[in-house]
């Protein structure tokens, strides 16, 4: 189904075929404006932190308000925008790159993204009815099981929900990426983006149960008067915290694992060379998502797990800075001697090497036990992690989107306002962070709501606000050119980077069923090894014949707004039990949608080989 | 050229018996092994032997039968495994790394 025949039929069918798509591509539409969205609500909390900060002494927001503030910009970046980002460029690329025509579970994926957003929109609620969460995005017991009103309770309703919806769709890439690769795609012939998914979701497969764990733990002790984390009744706080950061911590590479491969496809797409040490690069990155696992209590050195249990996770976590310095030397390496094409990707991917490499530096030096006592709970740490995960993450997200952006909307972004977005955001970031670091051995700590003159840090604190807004700048430019993209730019053309891997075999933007005929796959970078021999194309791996597709379905947005109103029950019974009517009515939501899903047959239906062929390739 | 064929498709035919029948044996001795073990455990604590030798026996036999169970019963042993066996290990790992934190550096 074409975007022109969607316009023909109006708003509201449009909005109809997005809410009951099925379809990957519509899918990682709907991230994207969903966890962008978010993206710029955590971006404007973000500015009113700095705002507050800019003076001693400041007066901008009350105290209680700054907590909500910093618990919600965390929060809200981490669950709401990074996760769904990624999402969002796994599913728009992933079953292209395979060689599939959609994800193993359409019905599933769908579902994913709508626990997503009714969890979001549940935890954002929670600014409108009384106070957000306030107990900072990781909601250390007792803090958050004592915190009066219904903040807490919002946040750990919300990522219930959203935190559903991210296992879902990470067991949907598992099964999608083990099964359904095409023809001659064997492990080692994937390109890094999905080598990276896949560990990713490996990663979230495992990690995610750690966090749902703790929150209904949380749930019970502030809902139904259990006492897992209160101490005066036999229970212990520091389970809340090993349970958070058993999850938290795969979660950042989480995070950070599907950019490196976005960024290892971008380096040698614009180096015009094969990637280097394709194979080290495969073990690196599962090399880091096991250690991930063993690393957890290096953000609890000085709870006062007593020495042995310190050394041990100091050393593990420096480990990790061995494949991680893999990656970068193979990057560097595919550059080296290659024909670089300085697009707006590329220069992201550029900004990102150094940038990450003083974050990884900074990692190193958080993980060693002894210092760590030092830098605990200083902007030291707000620095570094800040510099791993904007400078990570958030330059990943960008390359990849104007990397992949003719793929996911058929234009190419506008490659001038592309280098005049990149600049005041990157100049902004090291204005923002890099005096952070100071401020933190200076002994400003974390969270606090002022700080008082003379002590020192106005200065610093001033050209941090600075920074912040050159980022925002950044960001509004970046908005300005997906407008101008869509309004100005020309159609792209199926391969505008002279792509290596299977995507750019396709139309920009490919057809709902992907590949007409499931392509055959005869080594790494199979496009590349294709134009190498003078062909067109890809070779296709079976005759042209009828595709089998899953029908579109409401189901999984009624699911998740019944969870969504169940959630409010939940949240409410506390006060008056009459809100357990709305638990109810939630619930049954849920259940009958998964009962009819269940028992009423959707068998699909099948596009003709006639039709295909009619179509012609949907080349040019 | 199609009697060819059909020889071939013979020989699988009969290779595949061959290793239907090794599966098969295989599955009983299994099956009679863990019959076996439960019922050593059970005499062994019907007959009320010292728990300091009962207890790490019983998880021994535990682990064995469900080790038994994966590999034999639920083919983990057969191609085509690979990835299920990794995954299920790295959860184990994980779940296991888990246990001993709870158990051994959270102080009650």
């Amino acid at each position: 189904m074409s975007n022109a025949i969607v316009q023909q039929r109006g708003i509201g069918a449009m909005i109809w075929d997005y809410i009951t798509t099925v379809d990957h591509k519509k899918i990682a539409h709907l991230y994207l404006v969903a966890g962008g969205l978010f993206f710029l609500i955590g971006g404007l909390e973000a500015l009113i932190i700095r705002i507050q900060l800019m003076q001693p002494d400041s007066n901008f927001i009350s105290a209680g308000l700054y907590n909500e503030m910093i618990t919600m910009h965390g929060t809200t970046m981490i669950f709401l925008a990074a996760m769904p980002l990624i999402f969002a460029l796994m599913n728009a690329v992933v079953p292209l790159q395979i060689g599939a025509r959609d994800v193993a579970f359409p019905f599933l994926n769908s579902l994913g993204f709508w626990l997503f957003l009714f969890g979001g929109l549940l935890l954002n609620v929670s600014w409108f009815t009384g106070g957000a969460p306030d107990a900072g995005w990781t909601n250390y017991a007792p803090l958050s099981s004592t915190s009066p009103g219904h903040g807490v309770d919002y946040y750990v309703m919300g990522l219930q929900i959203a935190g559903a919806g991210t296992l879902i769709g990470g067991i949907n890439f598992l099964v999608t990426i083990i099964n359904m690769r095409a023809p001659g795609m064997t492990y080692m012939r994937m390109p890094l983006f999905t080598w990276t998914t896949f560990i990713t979701s490996v990663l979230i497969l495992f990690a995610f149960p750690a966090l749902t764990v703790g929150l209904f733990l949380m749930m019970f002790d502030r809902m139904f008067g259990s006492a897992f984390f209160d101490v005066t009744a036999g229970g212990n706080a520091i389970i809340w915290e090993h349970l958070f950061w058993i999850f938290g911590h795969p979660e950042v590479y989480i995070l950070i694992l599907p950019v490196f491969g976005a960024f290892s496809d971008i380096f040698s797409t614009f180096s015009k060379k094969r990637l280097f040490g394709y194979s080290a690069m495969v073990f690196a990155t599962v090399l880091i998502g096991f250690l991930g696992f063993m690393v957890w209590a290096h953000h609890m050195f000085t709870v006062g797990l007593g020495p042995i249990a310190n050394s041990i996770f100091a050393v593990s976590t420096m480990a990790i800075a061995v494949p991680t310095g893999i990656k970068i030397f193979n990057w560097l390496f595919t550059m080296w001697g290659g024909s670089i094409k300085l697009s707006v990707a590329m220069l992201w991917a550029l900004g990102f090497i150094p940038t990450f490499t003083i974050g990884g530096m900074t990692g190193v030096m958080l993980g060693s036990a002894a210092a760590d006592y030092q830098y605990h709970d200083t902007y030291f740490v707000v620095a570094h992690f800040h510099y791993v995960i904007v400078g990570g993450t958030v330059f990943g997200l960008f390359a990849a989107m104007h990397y992949w952006w003719p793929k996911m909307f058929g234009k190419v972004l506008n490659e001038k306002l592309g280098h005049l977005g990149f600049w005041p955001f990157f100049i902004g970031f090291h204005l923002t962070f890099f005096i952070q670091h100071f401020l933190g051995l200076m002994g400003m700590p974390r969270r606090y709501w002022t700080y008082f003159e003379g002590q020192g840090l106005a200065t610093g604190n001033l050209i941090s606000t600075i920074g912040a807004f050159l980022m925002a700048i950044g960001t509004l430019i970046f908005l300005y050119n997906v407008i101008y993209t869509a309004i100005k730019e020309p159609k792209a053309s199926a391969d505008p980077w002279d792509g290596r891997t299977l995507e750019w075999s396709l139309p920009s933007a490919p057809p709902f069923y992907n590949f007409k005929q499931t392509p055959l796959v005869r080594g790494l970078d199979p496009l590349w090894i294709e134009k190498m021999e003078g062909r067109k194309g890809i070779t296709p791996a079976e005759p042209l014949g009828d595709i089998h597709m899953p029908n579109g379905s409401i189901l999984p947005f009624l699911m998740s707004m019944g969870l969504f109103i169940a959630g409010f029950g939940f949240i409410y019974q506390v006060d008056n039990k009459l809100w357990f009517i709305a638990v109810a009515v939630g619930m049954g939501l849920f259940f009958a949608s998964m009962f009819t899903r269940s028992f009423k047959d959707d068998l699909g239906y099948h596009i003709h080989k006639e039709d295909l062929i009619e179509k012609g390739d949907g080349k040019e | 050229m199609s009697e060819r064929t059909e020889n071939v498709s013979r020989h699988k035919l009969n290779v595949r018996k061959d290793e239907n029948k090794e599966e098969m044996v295989q599955q009983v001795i299994t099956f009679a092994l863990m019959i076996l073990f439960t019922l050593i455990a059970f005499s062994m604590v019907i007959l009320d032997i010292s728990s300091y030798f009962i207890k790490p026996t019983l998880l021994l036999l535990a682990g064995v039968q469900v080790a038994f169970q994966l590999f034999y019963f639920m083919h983990m042993k057969n191609k085509g495994h690979f990835m299920p066996t990794i995954i299920m290990f790295g959860g184990m790992t994980i779940a296991l790394a888990t246990i001993i934190t709870f158990t051994t550096i959270i102080w009650w």
